[in-house]
Protein backbone atom coordinates (compact mmCIF):
# COMPACT_ATOMS: atom_id res chain seq x y z
CA UNK A 1 0.00 0.00 0.00
CA UNK A 2 1.39 3.70 -0.62
CA UNK A 3 2.00 5.71 1.76
CA UNK A 4 -1.02 7.99 3.61
CA UNK A 5 -1.51 11.39 2.01
CA UNK A 6 -2.06 11.98 6.03
CA UNK A 7 -0.26 10.28 8.86
CA UNK A 8 -0.63 11.34 12.04
CA UNK A 9 0.99 9.71 15.07
CA UNK A 10 0.80 9.75 18.92
CA UNK A 11 -1.03 12.79 18.27
CA UNK A 12 -1.75 13.97 22.27
CA UNK A 13 -2.87 17.41 24.04
CA UNK A 14 -4.27 18.19 27.38
CA UNK A 15 -5.76 21.45 28.21
CA UNK A 16 -4.39 21.81 32.26
CA UNK A 17 -5.86 18.56 33.63
CA UNK A 18 -8.04 17.51 30.71
CA UNK A 19 -6.89 15.25 28.20
CA UNK A 20 -8.62 16.21 25.06
CA UNK A 21 -6.47 14.11 22.68
CA UNK A 22 -4.76 10.95 23.86
CA UNK A 23 -2.47 9.10 21.85
CA UNK A 24 -4.07 9.17 18.42
CA UNK A 25 -3.00 7.65 15.32
CA UNK A 26 -5.13 8.11 12.26
CA UNK A 27 -3.93 7.79 8.45
CA UNK A 28 -6.13 8.90 5.41
CA UNK A 29 -5.38 7.28 2.07
CA UNK A 30 -5.50 8.15 -1.47
CA UNK A 31 -9.15 8.02 -2.84
CA UNK A 32 -10.67 7.38 0.37
CA UNK A 33 -13.04 8.88 2.72
CA UNK A 34 -11.97 8.47 6.35
CA UNK A 35 -14.97 9.70 8.67
CA UNK A 36 -14.32 10.31 12.25
CA UNK A 37 -16.78 10.06 14.77
CA UNK A 38 -17.61 9.70 18.33
CA UNK A 39 -20.02 10.99 21.26
CA UNK A 40 -20.26 15.44 21.80
CA UNK A 41 -17.42 16.19 24.02
CA UNK A 42 -14.85 13.17 22.63
CA UNK A 43 -12.48 15.80 21.09
CA UNK A 44 -12.87 15.78 17.45
CA UNK A 45 -13.07 19.73 17.21
CA UNK A 46 -9.76 19.76 19.39
CA UNK A 47 -8.18 16.54 16.85
CA UNK A 48 -8.90 18.79 13.73
CA UNK A 49 -7.60 21.86 15.56
CA UNK A 50 -4.59 19.60 15.72
CA UNK A 51 -4.42 18.66 12.36
CA UNK A 52 -4.92 21.74 10.67
CA UNK A 53 -2.18 23.68 13.25
CA UNK A 54 -4.80 25.94 14.93
CA UNK A 55 -3.35 23.81 18.00
CA UNK A 56 0.03 22.71 19.08
CA UNK A 57 0.34 19.10 20.05
CA UNK A 58 1.89 17.93 23.30
CA UNK A 59 3.42 15.19 21.74
CA UNK A 60 2.75 13.45 18.36
CA UNK A 61 3.67 14.20 14.44
CA UNK A 62 1.48 15.13 11.78
CA UNK A 63 3.16 13.84 8.57
CA UNK A 64 1.54 15.33 4.85
CA UNK A 65 2.18 14.63 2.17
CA UNK A 66 5.30 12.73 2.95
CA UNK A 67 6.28 15.77 4.64
CA UNK A 68 6.33 16.32 8.41
CA UNK A 69 4.08 19.45 8.90
CA UNK A 70 4.32 18.73 12.91
CA UNK A 71 5.46 22.60 13.44
CA UNK A 72 4.11 24.38 10.31
CA UNK A 73 1.18 26.98 10.77
CA UNK A 74 -2.09 26.79 9.49
CA UNK A 75 -1.70 28.93 6.53
CA UNK A 76 1.56 26.99 5.44
CA UNK A 77 -0.26 23.60 6.01
CA UNK A 78 -3.31 24.97 3.83
CA UNK A 79 -0.66 26.01 1.02
CA UNK A 80 0.56 22.37 1.09
CA UNK A 81 -3.10 21.69 -0.05
CA UNK A 82 -4.31 20.79 3.47
CA UNK A 83 -8.15 22.00 2.92
CA UNK A 84 -10.42 22.79 5.45
CA UNK A 85 -13.79 22.97 5.75
CA UNK A 86 -15.21 24.49 9.00
CA UNK A 87 -18.40 23.40 11.42
CA UNK A 88 -19.76 27.29 11.13
CA UNK A 89 -19.23 28.18 7.45
CA UNK A 90 -16.31 30.65 7.44
CA UNK A 91 -16.36 33.01 5.20
CA UNK A 92 -15.88 36.78 4.22
CA UNK A 93 -19.47 37.41 4.13
CA UNK A 94 -19.26 41.07 2.51
CA UNK A 95 -17.98 39.75 -0.31
CA UNK A 96 -19.71 38.30 -3.47
CA UNK A 97 -19.25 34.64 -3.52
CA UNK A 98 -16.71 35.36 -6.45
CA UNK A 99 -14.51 37.47 -4.13
CA UNK A 100 -14.37 34.09 -2.04
CA UNK A 101 -13.30 32.11 -4.55
CA UNK A 102 -10.64 34.23 -5.99
CA UNK A 103 -9.42 34.46 -2.46
CA UNK A 104 -8.90 31.29 -2.49
CA UNK A 105 -7.25 30.58 -5.41
CA UNK A 106 -5.23 33.92 -4.49
CA UNK A 107 -4.09 32.39 -1.26
CA UNK A 108 -2.97 29.02 -2.91
CA UNK A 109 -0.76 30.81 -5.95
CA UNK A 110 0.59 33.18 -3.15
CA UNK A 111 1.41 36.88 -4.43
CA UNK A 112 -1.20 38.61 -2.04
CA UNK A 113 1.61 41.52 -1.74
CA UNK A 114 0.73 42.85 -5.13
CA UNK A 115 -0.83 46.38 -4.68
CA UNK A 116 -1.52 47.72 -7.92
CA UNK A 117 -2.99 44.54 -10.38
CA UNK A 118 -6.41 44.26 -10.63
CA UNK A 119 -7.14 41.28 -8.73
CA UNK A 120 -10.81 40.75 -9.99
CA UNK A 121 -9.92 40.94 -13.66
CA UNK A 122 -6.94 38.35 -13.03
CA UNK A 123 -7.66 35.97 -16.02
CA UNK A 124 -5.97 32.99 -14.28
CA UNK A 125 -7.20 33.36 -10.90
CA UNK A 126 -11.08 33.52 -12.52
CA UNK A 127 -10.76 30.40 -14.18
CA UNK A 128 -9.78 28.80 -10.81
CA UNK A 129 -12.41 30.00 -9.46
CA UNK A 130 -15.00 29.76 -12.16
CA UNK A 131 -14.01 26.04 -12.43
CA UNK A 132 -14.45 25.42 -8.50
CA UNK A 133 -17.81 27.24 -8.42
CA UNK A 134 -18.95 25.44 -11.77
CA UNK A 135 -17.89 21.71 -9.97
CA UNK A 136 -20.46 22.72 -6.59
CA UNK A 137 -23.28 24.25 -8.57
CA UNK A 138 -22.81 27.50 -7.54
CA UNK A 139 -21.96 29.45 -10.97
CA UNK A 140 -25.05 31.35 -11.54
CA UNK A 141 -24.76 33.25 -7.78
CA UNK A 142 -21.49 34.78 -8.30
CA UNK A 143 -22.27 38.09 -8.22
CA UNK A 144 -24.45 37.34 -4.79
CA UNK A 145 -23.21 38.99 -1.69
CA UNK A 146 -21.66 35.79 0.85
CA UNK A 147 -24.31 37.16 3.24
CA UNK A 148 -27.19 36.81 1.02
CA UNK A 149 -26.70 33.31 0.85
CA UNK A 150 -28.64 30.53 2.35
CA UNK A 151 -26.97 28.02 4.92
CA UNK A 152 -26.46 25.44 1.79
CA UNK A 153 -24.87 27.55 -0.46
CA UNK A 154 -22.50 28.73 2.07
CA UNK A 155 -21.50 25.24 2.78
CA UNK A 156 -21.06 24.30 -0.70
CA UNK A 157 -18.88 27.68 -1.44
CA UNK A 158 -16.79 26.76 1.81
CA UNK A 159 -16.42 23.36 -0.26
CA UNK A 160 -15.76 25.76 -3.62
CA UNK A 161 -13.06 27.30 -1.80
CA UNK A 162 -11.72 24.78 -0.79
CA UNK A 163 -11.47 23.32 -4.27
CA UNK A 164 -9.49 26.18 -5.78
CA UNK A 165 -6.56 25.32 -3.05
CA UNK A 166 -5.31 22.51 -5.43
CA UNK A 167 -5.92 20.17 -2.24
CA UNK A 168 -4.25 17.20 -1.71
CA UNK A 169 -6.53 16.17 1.21
CA UNK A 170 -9.77 17.76 2.61
CA UNK A 171 -10.62 18.16 6.33
CA UNK A 172 -14.05 18.71 6.38
CA UNK A 173 -15.63 19.41 10.06
CA UNK A 174 -19.27 18.84 9.71
CA UNK A 175 -20.22 19.96 6.53
CA UNK A 176 -24.01 18.75 6.71
CA UNK A 177 -24.42 20.09 9.83
CA UNK A 178 -27.94 22.15 9.82
CA UNK A 179 -28.61 21.23 6.00
CA UNK A 180 -32.03 19.77 5.47
CA UNK A 181 -32.41 16.45 4.04
CA UNK A 182 -32.48 17.28 0.68
CA UNK A 183 -28.95 19.08 1.02
CA UNK A 184 -27.81 16.49 2.93
CA UNK A 185 -28.43 14.22 0.32
CA UNK A 186 -27.32 16.45 -2.03
CA UNK A 187 -23.96 17.26 -0.59
CA UNK A 188 -23.66 13.66 -0.06
CA UNK A 189 -23.87 12.78 -3.72
CA UNK A 190 -21.46 15.80 -4.30
CA UNK A 191 -18.31 14.30 -1.83
CA UNK A 192 -18.74 10.66 -2.55
CA UNK A 193 -17.32 12.56 -6.40
CA UNK A 194 -15.04 14.37 -4.49
CA UNK A 195 -13.25 11.63 -2.88
CA UNK A 196 -11.37 10.69 -6.32
CA UNK A 197 -9.99 14.04 -6.55
CA UNK A 198 -8.82 14.39 -3.04
CA UNK A 199 -9.58 12.16 -0.07
CA UNK A 200 -11.48 13.25 2.61
CA UNK A 201 -11.14 13.49 6.94
CA UNK A 202 -14.88 13.37 7.51
CA UNK A 203 -16.03 14.89 10.75
CA UNK A 204 -19.83 14.26 10.50
CA UNK A 205 -22.91 13.87 13.61
CA UNK A 206 -24.88 12.38 10.24
CA UNK A 207 -24.61 8.17 10.72
CA UNK A 208 -26.55 7.79 7.46
CA UNK A 209 -24.13 9.74 5.83
CA UNK A 210 -21.34 8.51 8.07
CA UNK A 211 -22.66 5.06 7.14
CA UNK A 212 -23.33 5.75 3.52
CA UNK A 213 -19.68 7.40 2.61
CA UNK A 214 -16.94 6.20 4.64
CA UNK A 215 -14.44 3.58 3.31
CA UNK A 216 -13.24 3.81 7.04
CA UNK A 217 -14.49 4.94 10.17
CA UNK A 218 -12.81 6.32 13.30
CA UNK A 219 -14.35 6.38 16.59
CA UNK A 220 -13.11 8.93 19.08
CA UNK A 221 -14.27 8.42 23.19
CA UNK A 222 -12.58 10.64 25.39
CA UNK A 223 -9.79 11.43 22.97
CA UNK A 224 -8.73 8.19 22.36
CA UNK A 225 -9.35 6.24 19.21
CA UNK A 226 -11.11 3.30 20.49
CA UNK A 227 -11.74 1.64 17.16
CA UNK A 228 -10.95 2.05 13.19
CA UNK A 229 -12.60 -0.23 10.77
CA UNK A 230 -14.90 -0.52 7.30
CA UNK A 231 -18.37 0.37 8.00
CA UNK A 232 -19.52 -2.82 8.78
CA UNK A 233 -16.61 -3.52 11.39
CA UNK A 234 -17.69 -0.45 13.19
CA UNK A 235 -21.90 -1.19 13.13
CA UNK A 236 -20.73 -4.68 14.58
CA UNK A 237 -18.33 -3.47 17.45
CA UNK A 238 -19.48 -3.92 20.65
CA UNK A 239 -17.18 -1.10 22.12
CA UNK A 240 -18.39 1.09 19.71
CA UNK A 241 -21.78 0.47 20.36
CA UNK A 242 -21.59 0.79 24.40
CA UNK A 243 -19.57 4.02 24.34
CA UNK A 244 -20.89 5.47 20.99
CA UNK A 245 -24.23 4.65 21.05
CA UNK A 246 -25.05 4.40 24.21
CA UNK A 247 -26.42 0.57 24.34
CA UNK A 248 -24.47 -1.71 26.62
CA UNK A 249 -23.01 -4.67 25.33
CA UNK A 250 -24.81 -7.73 25.59
CA UNK B 1 -21.70 54.81 -13.08
CA UNK B 2 -22.54 53.42 -9.44
CA UNK B 3 -24.03 55.91 -6.54
CA UNK B 4 -20.70 55.24 -4.58
CA UNK B 5 -18.58 56.95 -7.62
CA UNK B 6 -21.32 59.65 -8.09
CA UNK B 7 -21.29 60.93 -4.97
CA UNK B 8 -17.07 60.49 -5.21
CA UNK B 9 -17.23 63.05 -8.03
CA UNK B 10 -19.75 65.27 -6.65
CA UNK B 11 -17.21 65.31 -3.24
CA UNK B 12 -14.40 65.95 -5.08
CA UNK B 13 -16.00 68.75 -7.11
CA UNK B 14 -17.54 70.02 -4.47
CA UNK B 15 -14.23 70.52 -2.60
CA UNK B 16 -12.48 71.98 -5.97
CA UNK B 17 -15.07 74.50 -6.39
CA UNK B 18 -15.48 76.42 -3.11
CA UNK B 19 -11.65 77.19 -3.02
CA UNK B 20 -12.55 78.60 -6.51
CA UNK B 21 -15.53 80.40 -5.69
CA UNK B 22 -13.44 81.92 -2.83
CA UNK B 23 -10.45 82.79 -4.55
CA UNK B 24 -12.78 84.69 -7.11
CA UNK B 25 -14.75 86.30 -4.89
CA UNK B 26 -11.59 87.15 -2.90
CA UNK B 27 -12.11 85.07 0.46
CA UNK B 28 -8.81 83.59 1.77
CA UNK B 29 -10.12 82.61 4.33
CA UNK B 30 -12.25 79.77 2.69
CA UNK B 31 -9.78 78.69 0.95
CA UNK B 32 -7.49 78.01 3.64
CA UNK B 33 -10.52 76.43 5.66
CA UNK B 34 -10.83 73.93 2.50
CA UNK B 35 -7.23 73.46 2.41
CA UNK B 36 -7.66 72.05 5.85
CA UNK B 37 -10.41 70.11 5.12
CA UNK B 38 -8.47 68.19 2.32
CA UNK B 39 -4.82 67.77 3.85
CA UNK B 40 -7.28 66.15 7.14
CA UNK B 41 -9.04 63.83 4.64
CA UNK B 42 -5.67 62.87 3.19
CA UNK B 43 -4.95 61.63 7.05
CA UNK B 44 -7.85 60.19 7.85
CA UNK B 45 -7.07 58.39 3.97
CA UNK B 46 -4.31 57.47 5.72
CA UNK B 47 -6.13 56.11 8.73
CA UNK B 48 -8.62 53.91 6.88
CA UNK B 49 -6.32 51.96 5.13
CA UNK B 50 -5.49 50.36 8.90
CA UNK B 51 -8.89 50.88 10.28
CA UNK B 52 -11.37 50.96 7.37
CA UNK B 53 -9.34 48.18 5.39
CA UNK B 54 -8.04 46.00 7.63
CA UNK B 55 -10.23 46.82 10.71
CA UNK B 56 -7.33 47.96 13.15
CA UNK B 57 -8.84 50.49 15.73
CA UNK B 58 -5.54 52.58 15.43
CA UNK B 59 -5.93 55.47 18.25
CA UNK B 60 -2.54 56.30 17.88
CA UNK B 61 -2.10 57.84 14.20
CA UNK B 62 -1.09 61.37 15.84
CA UNK B 63 1.97 60.20 16.50
CA UNK B 64 2.65 59.65 12.12
CA UNK B 65 0.21 63.13 11.71
CA UNK B 66 3.21 64.84 14.35
CA UNK B 67 5.77 63.00 13.04
CA UNK B 68 5.18 63.97 9.51
CA UNK B 69 4.79 67.51 10.55
CA UNK B 70 8.40 67.68 12.50
CA UNK B 71 9.96 66.22 9.51
CA UNK B 72 8.83 69.73 7.98
CA UNK B 73 9.76 71.34 10.85
CA UNK B 74 13.15 70.36 11.57
CA UNK B 75 14.11 70.46 7.81
CA UNK B 76 13.02 74.18 7.36
CA UNK B 77 14.05 75.04 10.72
CA UNK B 78 17.70 74.55 9.56
CA UNK B 79 17.17 75.68 6.36
CA UNK B 80 15.91 79.39 7.82
CA UNK B 81 19.00 79.21 10.18
CA UNK B 82 21.44 78.07 8.09
CA UNK B 83 22.61 75.07 10.12
CA UNK B 84 23.01 72.16 9.00
CA UNK B 85 20.72 69.36 10.64
CA UNK B 86 24.48 67.25 11.18
CA UNK B 87 27.55 67.55 10.87
CA UNK B 88 29.34 64.62 11.95
CA UNK B 89 29.89 61.61 10.08
CA UNK B 90 28.18 63.55 7.46
CA UNK B 91 27.04 66.95 6.34
CA UNK B 92 23.22 66.52 6.48
CA UNK B 93 21.90 70.26 5.35
CA UNK B 94 18.12 71.38 5.91
CA UNK B 95 15.95 72.03 3.01
CA UNK B 96 12.61 74.13 2.14
CA UNK B 97 11.59 71.75 -0.85
CA UNK B 98 8.50 70.12 0.03
CA UNK B 99 9.62 67.37 -2.88
CA UNK B 100 12.69 66.62 -0.27
CA UNK B 101 10.58 67.10 2.82
CA UNK B 102 7.69 64.39 1.59
CA UNK B 103 9.82 61.60 1.30
CA UNK B 104 11.61 62.27 4.64
CA UNK B 105 8.11 62.64 6.26
CA UNK B 106 6.53 59.37 4.18
CA UNK B 107 9.66 57.16 5.10
CA UNK B 108 10.14 58.68 8.77
CA UNK B 109 6.25 58.10 10.09
CA UNK B 110 5.99 54.76 7.86
CA UNK B 111 9.15 53.68 9.89
CA UNK B 112 8.13 54.79 12.47
CA UNK B 113 4.50 52.69 11.96
CA UNK B 114 6.26 49.63 11.06
CA UNK B 115 7.93 49.60 14.38
CA UNK B 116 5.07 50.49 16.38
CA UNK B 117 2.91 48.07 14.50
CA UNK B 118 5.24 45.15 14.69
CA UNK B 119 4.58 44.99 18.20
CA UNK B 120 0.87 46.37 19.02
CA UNK B 121 0.03 44.03 16.21
CA UNK B 122 0.53 40.95 18.42
CA UNK B 123 -2.34 42.16 20.45
CA UNK B 124 -5.80 42.96 19.10
CA UNK B 125 -9.38 44.56 20.05
CA UNK B 126 -9.28 46.16 23.12
CA UNK B 127 -5.65 45.93 23.63
CA UNK B 128 -4.40 47.35 20.37
CA UNK B 129 -6.42 50.24 20.94
CA UNK B 130 -5.07 51.03 24.33
CA UNK B 131 -1.07 49.91 22.74
CA UNK B 132 -1.14 52.64 20.30
CA UNK B 133 -2.97 55.25 22.38
CA UNK B 134 0.50 54.83 24.61
CA UNK B 135 2.87 55.01 21.95
CA UNK B 136 1.28 57.99 20.87
CA UNK B 137 1.30 59.38 23.74
CA UNK B 138 4.81 58.14 24.25
CA UNK B 139 5.82 60.31 20.98
CA UNK B 140 3.70 63.41 22.00
CA UNK B 141 5.68 63.55 25.49
CA UNK B 142 8.78 63.39 23.76
CA UNK B 143 8.51 65.99 21.12
CA UNK B 144 7.48 68.02 24.80
CA UNK B 145 10.53 67.62 26.44
CA UNK B 146 12.19 67.91 22.84
CA UNK B 147 14.00 71.37 23.41
CA UNK B 148 16.12 71.29 20.96
CA UNK B 149 13.06 71.73 18.42
CA UNK B 150 11.08 74.26 20.72
CA UNK B 151 9.56 72.13 23.45
CA UNK B 152 5.97 72.32 24.19
CA UNK B 153 6.22 75.85 21.94
CA UNK B 154 7.33 73.77 19.07
CA UNK B 155 8.52 75.33 15.63
CA UNK B 156 7.48 78.37 13.88
CA UNK B 157 8.78 78.52 9.93
CA UNK B 158 8.78 81.99 8.52
CA UNK B 159 7.59 81.02 5.16
CA UNK B 160 6.32 77.92 3.39
CA UNK B 161 8.11 75.50 1.72
CA UNK B 162 8.71 75.65 -2.01
CA UNK B 163 7.39 73.54 -4.68
CA UNK B 164 8.57 74.07 -8.14
CA UNK B 165 6.97 76.68 -10.34
CA UNK B 166 4.49 77.58 -7.53
CA UNK B 167 3.86 80.33 -5.32
CA UNK B 168 3.14 78.63 -2.01
CA UNK B 169 2.49 81.82 -0.04
CA UNK B 170 -0.77 82.11 -2.15
CA UNK B 171 -3.31 80.27 -0.73
CA UNK B 172 -5.27 79.21 -3.82
CA UNK B 173 -1.89 77.65 -5.44
CA UNK B 174 -1.29 75.48 -1.95
CA UNK B 175 -4.53 74.66 -1.78
CA UNK B 176 -4.18 73.08 -5.64
CA UNK B 177 -0.78 71.53 -4.09
CA UNK B 178 -2.47 69.75 -1.49
CA UNK B 179 -5.73 68.71 -3.67
CA UNK B 180 -3.27 67.28 -5.96
CA UNK B 181 -1.98 65.16 -3.20
CA UNK B 182 -5.32 63.79 -2.20
CA UNK B 183 -6.10 63.33 -5.44
CA UNK B 184 -3.17 60.75 -5.84
CA UNK B 185 -3.18 59.63 -2.52
CA UNK B 186 -6.85 58.62 -3.52
CA UNK B 187 -6.31 57.46 -6.41
CA UNK B 188 -3.35 54.93 -4.89
CA UNK B 189 -5.65 53.90 -2.12
CA UNK B 190 -8.43 52.90 -4.54
CA UNK B 191 -6.06 50.82 -7.04
CA UNK B 192 -4.71 49.26 -3.86
CA UNK B 193 -8.07 48.46 -2.76
CA UNK B 194 -9.01 46.35 -5.75
CA UNK B 195 -5.64 44.66 -6.09
CA UNK B 196 -4.45 41.47 -4.46
CA UNK B 197 -3.31 43.06 -1.61
CA UNK B 198 -6.67 44.70 -0.67
CA UNK B 199 -8.61 41.53 -1.49
CA UNK B 200 -6.62 39.95 1.00
CA UNK B 201 -6.32 42.85 3.73
CA UNK B 202 -10.25 43.14 3.30
CA UNK B 203 -10.74 39.11 3.97
CA UNK B 204 -8.63 39.14 6.90
CA UNK B 205 -11.02 42.09 8.40
CA UNK B 206 -13.79 39.69 7.74
CA UNK B 207 -12.32 36.34 9.16
CA UNK B 208 -8.76 35.82 9.65
CA UNK B 209 -9.57 32.49 10.10
CA UNK B 210 -10.53 31.88 6.42
CA UNK B 211 -7.60 33.84 5.65
CA UNK B 212 -5.67 31.22 7.01
CA UNK B 213 -7.58 28.87 5.44
CA UNK B 214 -6.72 29.83 2.19
CA UNK B 215 -2.44 29.91 3.21
CA UNK B 216 -2.17 33.35 4.19
CA UNK B 217 -0.60 35.19 7.13
CA UNK B 218 -3.06 37.88 8.53
CA UNK B 219 -0.32 39.68 10.52
CA UNK B 220 1.91 39.95 7.21
CA UNK B 221 -1.30 42.03 5.43
CA UNK B 222 -2.11 44.21 8.81
CA UNK B 223 1.46 45.35 8.94
CA UNK B 224 2.16 46.37 5.91
CA UNK B 225 -1.41 47.93 5.58
CA UNK B 226 -0.58 50.00 8.79
CA UNK B 227 3.05 50.89 7.77
CA UNK B 228 1.17 52.16 4.48
CA UNK B 229 -1.45 53.76 6.45
CA UNK B 230 1.00 55.40 8.41
CA UNK B 231 3.28 56.90 6.10
CA UNK B 232 -0.16 58.83 4.38
CA UNK B 233 -1.01 60.48 7.29
CA UNK B 234 2.92 61.34 7.53
CA UNK B 235 2.75 62.88 4.64
CA UNK B 236 -0.75 64.72 5.60
CA UNK B 237 1.03 65.77 8.53
CA UNK B 238 4.04 67.99 6.72
CA UNK B 239 1.15 69.79 4.72
CA UNK B 240 -0.99 70.86 7.59
CA UNK B 241 2.02 72.03 9.10
CA UNK B 242 3.00 73.74 5.85
CA UNK B 243 -0.14 75.26 5.87
CA UNK B 244 -0.26 76.97 9.88
CA UNK B 245 3.91 77.04 9.10
CA UNK B 246 4.15 76.05 12.44
CA UNK B 247 4.09 72.45 13.92
CA UNK B 248 3.75 71.77 18.13
CA UNK B 249 3.29 68.77 20.10
CA UNK B 250 -0.20 69.53 19.58
CA UNK B 251 -0.67 67.71 16.28
CA UNK B 252 0.44 64.60 18.20
CA UNK B 253 -1.99 64.65 20.68
CA UNK B 254 -4.58 61.66 21.32
CA UNK B 255 -7.54 64.49 20.63
CA UNK B 256 -5.81 64.61 16.85
CA UNK B 257 -5.74 60.85 16.76
CA UNK B 258 -9.31 61.20 17.94
CA UNK B 259 -9.62 63.39 15.41
CA UNK B 260 -8.46 61.34 12.59
CA UNK B 261 -10.66 58.72 13.43
CA UNK B 262 -13.73 60.92 13.38
CA UNK B 263 -13.42 61.70 10.07
CA UNK B 264 -12.96 58.16 8.89
CA UNK B 265 -16.41 57.27 11.08
CA UNK B 266 -18.50 60.30 10.14
CA UNK B 267 -17.53 59.78 6.35
CA UNK B 268 -18.18 55.99 6.33
CA UNK B 269 -15.38 53.26 7.68
CA UNK B 270 -13.64 51.21 5.03
CA UNK B 271 -15.41 53.53 1.80
CA UNK B 272 -11.79 55.02 0.35
CA UNK B 273 -13.67 58.10 -0.60
CA UNK B 274 -15.26 58.03 3.24
CA UNK B 275 -12.39 60.13 4.92
CA UNK B 276 -12.82 62.99 2.47
CA UNK B 277 -16.32 62.99 2.59
CA UNK B 278 -15.49 62.90 6.74
CA UNK B 279 -13.07 65.65 6.83
CA UNK B 280 -15.01 68.38 4.95
CA UNK B 281 -18.24 67.90 6.72
CA UNK B 282 -16.37 68.03 10.01
CA UNK B 283 -14.65 71.82 9.04
CA UNK B 284 -17.43 72.67 8.17
CA UNK B 285 -19.48 71.69 11.66
CA UNK B 286 -15.65 73.52 12.89
CA UNK B 287 -16.79 76.65 11.48
CA UNK B 288 -20.59 76.85 11.50
CA UNK B 289 -21.16 75.15 14.75
CA UNK B 290 -17.90 76.53 16.07
CA UNK B 291 -19.23 80.17 15.43
CA UNK B 292 -22.42 79.47 17.21
CA UNK B 293 -20.58 78.67 20.20
CA UNK B 294 -16.82 78.00 21.60
CA UNK B 295 -18.45 74.35 22.72
CA UNK B 296 -19.36 72.91 19.99
CA UNK B 297 -17.75 69.70 20.16
CA UNK B 298 -21.20 69.27 22.32
CA UNK B 299 -22.75 69.00 19.23
CA UNK B 300 -20.03 67.39 17.03
CA UNK B 301 -20.27 64.57 19.69
CA UNK B 302 -24.35 64.34 19.24
CA UNK B 303 -23.90 64.34 15.56
CA UNK B 304 -21.48 61.64 16.28
CA UNK B 305 -23.41 59.67 18.46
CA UNK B 306 -25.98 59.62 15.79
CA UNK B 307 -23.99 57.94 12.98
CA UNK B 308 -22.34 55.42 15.70
CA UNK B 309 -25.97 54.62 16.49
CA UNK B 310 -28.28 54.90 13.25
CA UNK B 311 -25.96 54.66 10.76
CA UNK B 312 -23.14 52.98 10.63
CA UNK B 313 -22.13 53.42 7.35
CA UNK B 314 -21.37 57.35 7.76
CA UNK B 315 -22.13 59.31 5.44
CA UNK B 316 -21.34 56.86 2.30
CA UNK B 317 -23.56 54.15 3.97
CA UNK B 318 -26.38 56.94 4.15
CA UNK B 319 -25.72 58.20 0.50
CA UNK B 320 -24.61 55.53 -1.44
CA UNK B 321 -25.82 52.41 0.53
CA UNK B 322 -23.64 49.14 1.11
CA UNK B 323 -20.89 48.72 -0.80
CA UNK B 324 -21.32 47.41 -4.01
CA UNK B 325 -18.53 44.18 -5.28
CA UNK B 326 -16.31 45.31 -7.81
CA UNK B 327 -15.19 43.37 -10.29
Amino acid sequence: MTDPILKVRGLTKSFGGLVATRDVDLDLHAGEIHALIGPNGAGKSTLVQLISGALRPDTGSVHFDGQDVSALTTAARARKGMARTFQISSLAMEYTVLQNVVLGALGRRGDVFRFFNRVMKDQQLLEVADKALAQVGLQDVRAFRTSDLSHGQRRQLEVAVALTMEPKAFLMDEPMAGLGAEGSQQLQGFLDQLRHQAPILLIEHDMDAVFALADRISVLVYGEIIATGTVDEIRGNPAVREAYLGESAE
Amino acid sequence: MTRESFLNAVLMGFLLVVPLAAWALDEPFIITLTTRAVIFAIAGVGLNLALGFGGLVSFGHAAFFGLGGYAMGILAYHAQTYTPLMDWPFVIEGTKSMLVIWPVAIVASGLAALAIGALSLRTSGVYFIMITLAFGQMFFYFTISWSAYGGEDGLSIYVRNSFPGLNTMDPIQFFAICYGVLVLVLAGVQRLAHASFGLALRAARQNEERLQAVGQVPYRLYLTAFAISGAITGLAGALFADLNRFVSPSMLSWQTSGEIMVFVILGGVGRVYGPVAGAALFILLEHTLGGLSPYWHVYLGAILLGVVLFARGGIFGLLAGREVAHD
